[in-house]
């Protein structure tokens, strides 16, 4: 038996060491680590969702920073006081000056708005085959940043909207980011995710089964948009600071990117490519600011983070192209099944999972040792 | 009377602009002919060919034709490695897989550039003989939007006679058509692939110069969003057409520079949006661009 086949393992791996992280970040929220945790965590519902359209359902879209904006000043909008709006968007009507909606009410109107741009460009492109998508949805985010730095009296400008309030917790974000992750998992395995496959592998036989393909990816699209909605008014609240510059094509590159690397076609690739394109960026940060190598210090670098992404990004697609994790779905099985949970109250578990390191170690120092003799 | 020479200038600045969208509109049409592949590096390597320029004619001081020479020659090979290295072993793959790597060698580009010269603006003069402005009536033209315009068309003229008429050009059309058949059929498609690359990012160089001319500032991020209208004048002509790149590439120049000029000044920074919500209306009305068939819109 394998390691990763025992349950209890599982449970150690993907749900006892990341509660223990997100716990600890929870109670020291405001320092550095604890940020990025958070961040990790946005990441997950960005990518995540992105596969749902671009992994499950052979469609490429690029355009998640594009609703990203746009739920991020939605939420904005709905949760700042009246007073600093009077200030920094006077051109919004006066009943929208003095609503105030809880955070997470306002999160998911965030939502619904990407969701409703996303129907209205999606009608006139997802009705194509190719690639016209990919293009269309640029545009969005062209769309989309122009809006935002020209209409000052609604977004404040190219300056952006300051001071939100700090109500994005690490509570709040891996709250959503395991319901959206719960969400994903079950459409993937019903019917209506198996349509989506269907279609990607091969349109015309899906057609012939009966799935209506326009349907299905405009659903797809802007489930996926409201999605990237929700994760942008959490990413908004976590940062304080949102500006049309935040949400712009580079934006949306790394979320592809990251989607690429994980795997595109599973969820659990999403949260390992999220994982990773959180934190290798600030192993490399450095490079930027110049550092010492073996005594020799290189100068700055600047750009020559996202330059190594990019070569990794070309080298992940010729040589393992479905990504790091393929199409296995480890993690949200283990996430989502009972199994994993009722593991912990299984003696026999606890041996079988004994036997096996036991095994392992067994085998592991017989190798040392026949290496060494 | 004011009103339509203002129209007129418009229209006139319209064309300035649109002869370089027709230029890369062109090379973006020949690679999508027959790859299908949305090459979205094609812009960044105008902007390889814009900094190749600069670096020699104020580093070194060598004569612009020799530099423009050069850069050409330079795009081609960035343009073909990119071509051998990130988009050959994937050319079983399908769309998606040459996509993603075209984006990836963008960022790459970008990024290289960045790193190698400053992310900061520079400031881009042509040469006196190239910007001293003609005034023909009410138009301004400078020599370097004469040589443009010429451009567009011969190289339309060339480009179509060695489509129509040459070996590798029929080979070409064949491939556009269908690149498997081709292959069975004995056409060297990596020949025909490798020219089709060449052609395209000779032409994003050239035309590289030629928006540098006009905006006077050039920096690391220039190219990609006129890469994009490219492609958008392409789709607007119907792409994998040639004329209908060129008539795209006209056509999106004269609507921008109308938009700008025409519309209120408070709708003026919309321009480039403006560029794609255009893409969209024709995407929903004529998905298959203006000259192009169902056939030539395919993938």
């Amino acid at each position: 038996m394998r390691l990763r086949d025992s349950n209890l393992f599982r449970f150690i791996i993907f749900v006892l060491i990341p509660l223990i992280v997100i716990v600890i970040c929870g109670f020291s929220s405001g320092s550095y680590y604890a940020g990025l945790v958070n961040l990790f965590g946005i990441n997950v519902i960005l990518v995540a969702s992105l596969n749902l359209v671009n992994g499950f359902s052979g469609m490429f879209s690029m355009g998640h920073a594009a609703f990203m904006a746009i739920g991020a000043y939605a939420a904005a909008i709905l949760t700042l006081p009246a007073n600093q709006k009077l200030i920094s968007m006077p051109g919004l009507p006066e009943w929208l000056i003095y609503m105030k909606l809880p955070y997470p009410v306002a999160l998911i109107i965030g939502g619904i708005l990407a969701a409703f741009v996303a129907l209205l460009i999606g009608f006139p492109v997802l009705r194509f085959k190719g690639h016209y998508l990919s293009v269309a949805t640029i545009g969005l985010i062209v769309i989309v940043r122009a809006v935002l730095d020209n209409e000052d009296e609604l977004t404040n400008g190219a300056r952006g909207v300051t001071g939100l309030p700090n109500y994005a917790s690490t509570w709040i974000i891996f709250g959503a980011a395991v319901i959206c992750l719960f969400i994903l998992y079950r459409l993937i395995i019903s019917s209506y995710g198996r349509g989506l496959i269907a279609m990607r592998d091969d349109y015309v036989a899906a057609q012939t089964l009966g799935i209506n393909l326009t349907t299905k990816k405009i659903s797809a699209f802007c489930i996926s948009a409201f999605m990237a909605g929700v994760a942008g008014g959490l990413w908004g609240h976590m940062q304080s600071v949102i500006s049309g510059k935040f949400f712009y094509i580079d934006a949306s590159f790394k979320i592809v990117e990251t989607s690429i690397i994980g795997g595109m076609s599973s969820l659990s690739g999403a949260v390992v490519g999220s994982l990773l394109m959180t934190f290798i960026p600030e192993l490399l940060a450095p490079l930027e600011t110049g550092i010492e190598v073996f005594g020799i210090r290189l100068p700055e670098l600047y750009g020559a983070s996202n330059l190594i992404m990019a070569a990794l990004l070309i080298v992940i697609i010729i040589f393992r192209r479905q990504g790091i994790m393929g199409y296995s779905e480890i993690i949200t099985e283990s996430l989502f099944s009972a199994k994993t949970y009722t593991s912990i109250l299984k003696k026999s578990e606890y041996k079988n999972l004994y036997d096996i390191v036991s095994y392992k170690i067994k085998g592991l120092s017989s190798r040392i040792k026949s290496k060494s003799a | 009377m004011d009103g339509f020479i203002y129209f007129l200038i418009q229209s006139v600045n319209g064309l300035k602009l649109g002869s370089v969208y027709a230029i890369v509109a062109v090379g973006y049409s020949m690679v999508y002919g027959i790859l299908r592949l949305i090459n979205f590096a094609h812009g960044d390597i105008m902007t390889v060919g814009v900094y190749t320029i600069l670096v020699l004619m104020t580093a070194f001081g060598v004569p612009l034709w020799v530099t423009v020479l050069l850069s050409v020659v330079i795009a081609i090979v960035v343009g073909l490695a990119a071509e051998r290295i990130a988009y050959r072993p994937l050319r079983t793959a399908g769309e998606e897989a040459t996509l993603i790597s075209s984006l990836a060698v963008s960022i790459f580009l970008q990024n290289l550039i960045m790193m190698v010269f400053s992310p900061q603006r520079k400031a881009f003069h042509l040469p006196e003989y190239l910007s001293r402005l003609h005034t023909i009536g009410f138009i301004k033209l400078s020599t370097m939007n004469i040589i443009t315009f010429a451009a567009v068309f011969i190289i339309l003229i060339v480009l179509s006679l060695v489509i129509k008429k040459t070996r590798i050009g029929m080979a070409m059309r064949a491939c556009s058509d269908n690149l498997n058949a081709s292959k069975l059929m004995g056409i060297n498609i990596n020949a025909v692939i490798v020219t089709a690359f060449a052609i395209g990012s000779g032409l994003a160089a050239l035309s590289g110069l030629m928006l540098a001319g006009e905006y006077k500032t050039i920096d690391p991020l220039m190219g990609f969003v006129p890469g994009l209208k490219a492609f958008c004048a392409a789709v607007l002509g119907g792409i994998g057409s040639l004329s209908g790149a060129v008539l795209g590439g006209f056509i999106l120049g004269i609507a921008e520079m109308l938009f700008a000029g025409l519309m209120p000044t408070d709708f003026t920074a919309y321009r480039d949006a403006f560029v794609f919500v255009l893409l969209i209306l024709v995407l929903l009305v004529r998905p298959y661009g203006i000259l192009g068939s169902k056939e030539g819109g395919r993938s």
